[in-house]
């Protein structure tokens, strides 16, 4: 092998990938309301002097995080919740507040969106919005008119294109050659076509060998030309899951709820969990091991 | 045969899923989840139901169980899957929002208004989508004026029969309203012009009562049938698919399903 090819390396810290956003910027981000959420990259967010962010998600605790610590400008989505606590806290609190701009999509306009970007197609027909308060929105109010003998008039659905993806999975090696173990892998590959750049943290960062991709080529949903950089974030997901890794923190999401009481309860949990670097994270919130070992949740 | 409105609601839920064939059957919340599961076990063993995550299992799983430790998984359910199953059509879902008008149209994103809600709730989810491409029904365990709203609801998630909101007011082809469920009777679309109206009065429920707590005029059929009470072998079902009962603290004070 040529030693250009060894060379090539996608590593990146968790803090240098921040470090490649920027203020104003549309961010996408992957998994899916409790479920392999990019956790230690918003965190990082939350740490971060960025601001006036405009996120796009199937929101869990993301959204609430970034919410609660005053990044969001703008928030496109179909629905933010902890699944177990239906109603997530901190985004309630940022919409009662009335200072966030919103889109608010079907959980398919979301899809149709991001699969107009990775086209890059500036719209894709639906008839999805039809009959809802959703149209009433100036981003769906463009129509379009099928060219051929229906005539029907469709709902144009604008392309979400984003700045950057960010975007957890269990496997990656050096060049952002990556695996999604999980069951459902939701949007992510779409994520990842929309963006400008895509940033992945991996539970492990191995030799490419050990990814087994003849074996594992369902589980790779991109491929690596897509990746900019990747960090090695073990646990990165948590509270969420990454199964098969580990599972929902439903302990700790508990504690995470509880935080959106009070602007002194919230400070008190950015002291504990977010203010801190990884490895003190891991201990605050149980050890690997208690993470690890954490039962399956039931849906 | 003693029995609680919660097994009442459940075996009248049920009833949705009977004449749909082989199609995805959702029911959100635990009483129509218990209610998808036992139409499969009794009225329509074609229906296709998953475990609330990501697979499709052979029997219909109960409530709080884990789908590695007693079910035989027979399919994969993943979320693009299940889009693009739903625009396809093949699906009816049983939903709980928490308003509904006359027109059918409901809502779980907001209370008042949409930019700066007074209760901020789920966002529209996949209710948008959904009311247009397969049919729905809806579950109520609270039926007061409050959740079945006059006028229109505060946010509208998913579409009703309301002909202004379509072009040249024409609904797309494959959207259907089951019925509705609630503590106090079981509701169709069936009236004229899709009007809402009274398909059963449970136990001890008068007309009038449900009338009084919903915001809009109902249709009054000649004669209203009693809700029928569930079977001996449906509260065995039921008994089996709940196992830890956690249908009985879905209505307050779990109560008889004959008042008294």
């Amino acid at each position: 092998m040529s030693s250009d090819i060894e060379a090539f390396d996608k590593r990146l810290s968790v803090d240098q990938i921040i470090g490649h956003l920027r203020d104003g910027m549309t961010i996408g981000i992957g998994g899916w309301a409790t479920r392999r959420k990019p956790m230690a990259l918003i965190r990082a967010i939350a740490r971060s002097n960025l601001k006036d962010l405009t996120i796009v998600s199937y929101g869990g605790p993301d959204v609430g995080m970034l919410a609660a610590a005053g990044k969001l400008k703008k928030l496109v989505f179909a629905f933010v919740s902890l699944d177990h606590y239906p109603l997530e806290p901190h985004f309630r609190n940022a919409r009662q507040a009335g200072s966030l701009e919103i889109l608010e999509l079907d959980e398919g306009l979301v899809h149709w969106g991001l699969r107009a970007a990775a086209m890059r197609l500036p719209f894709l027909p639906t008839r999805v919005g039809y009959g809802t308060d959703l149209v009433k929105q100036a981003e769906l109010s463009k129509r379009v008119v099928s060219p051929f003998e229906d005539a029907e008039e469709l709902i144009a659905m604008p392309a979400l294109k984003l700045d950057v993806a960010l975007l957890h999975v269990h496997r990656s090696d050096q060049r952002g050659n990556v695996l999604t173990l999980s069951p459902d892998p939701f949007f992510d590959e779409l994520f990842a076509r929309a963006a400008g750049a895509t940033f992945v943290t991996a539970e492990q960062i191995v030799p490419t060998a050990e990814l087994n991709i003849a074996v594992n080529s369902r589980y790779n949903l991109i491929e690596r030309a897509l990746v900019t950089g990747v960090a090695e974030a073990k646990l990165g997901a948590h509270p969420t899951s990454a199964a098969p890794d580990y599972q929902l923190d439903l302990k700790h999401l508990k504690t995470y709820v509880e935080s959106a009481a009070s602007p002194e309860a919230w400070a008190a949990y950015r002291a504990s969990f977010i203010d801190v670097p990884d490895a003190a994270y891991v201990e605050a919130v149980g050890g690997a091991d208690a993470i690890t070992a954490l039962p399956r949740a039931v849906y | 045969m003693e029995y609680s409105l919660a097994e009442l609601l459940i075996a009248a839920a049920a009833e949705s899923w009977r004449d749909d064939g082989e199609i995805m059957g959702t029911g959100i919340g635990p009483l129509p989840r218990i209610a998808v599961s036992l139409a499969k076990l009794t009225l329509n063993p074609k229906l296709a139901t998953t475990d609330g995550e990501c697979w499709y299992t052979t029997e219909p799983l109960p409530v709080g169980a884990r789908v590695d430790q007693v079910a035989e998984i027979e399919g994969w359910s993943n979320y693009d899957r299940v889009f693009s199953g739903l625009w396809g059509g093949k699906r009816h879902a049983m939903v709980a929002p928490v308003q509904i008008d006359r027109f059918g149209q409901s809502n779980i994103s907001v209370i008042g208004d949409h930019q700066k809600p007074k209760a901020a709730m789920l966002g529209a989810r996949g209710f948008p989508g959904n009311s247009i491409h397969h049919k729905n029904s809806f579950f109520f365990p609270q039926h007061t004026t409050r959740s079945f709203v006059s006028g229109e609801v505060d946010y509208v998630c998913s579409a009703g029969w309301n002909p202004a909101r379509f072009p040249g007011g024409k609904y797309p082809h494959g959207m259907a309203l089951g019925i509705i469920v609630t503590e106090l009777a079981v509701l169709d679309f069936g009236g004229a012009d899709h009007a809402i109206r009274v398909v059963s009065l449970h136990p001890g429920v008068t007309f009038e009562q449900v009338q009084d707590n919903t915001g809009f005029p109902l249709e009054k059929p000649e004669a209203i049938p009693t809700t029928p009470a569930p079977s001996a072998e449906q509260l065995a079902l039921i008994a089996q698919l709940d196992p830890k009962g956690v249908r009985k603290t879905v209505i307050k004070g779990d109560p008889p399903g004959i008042r008294g």
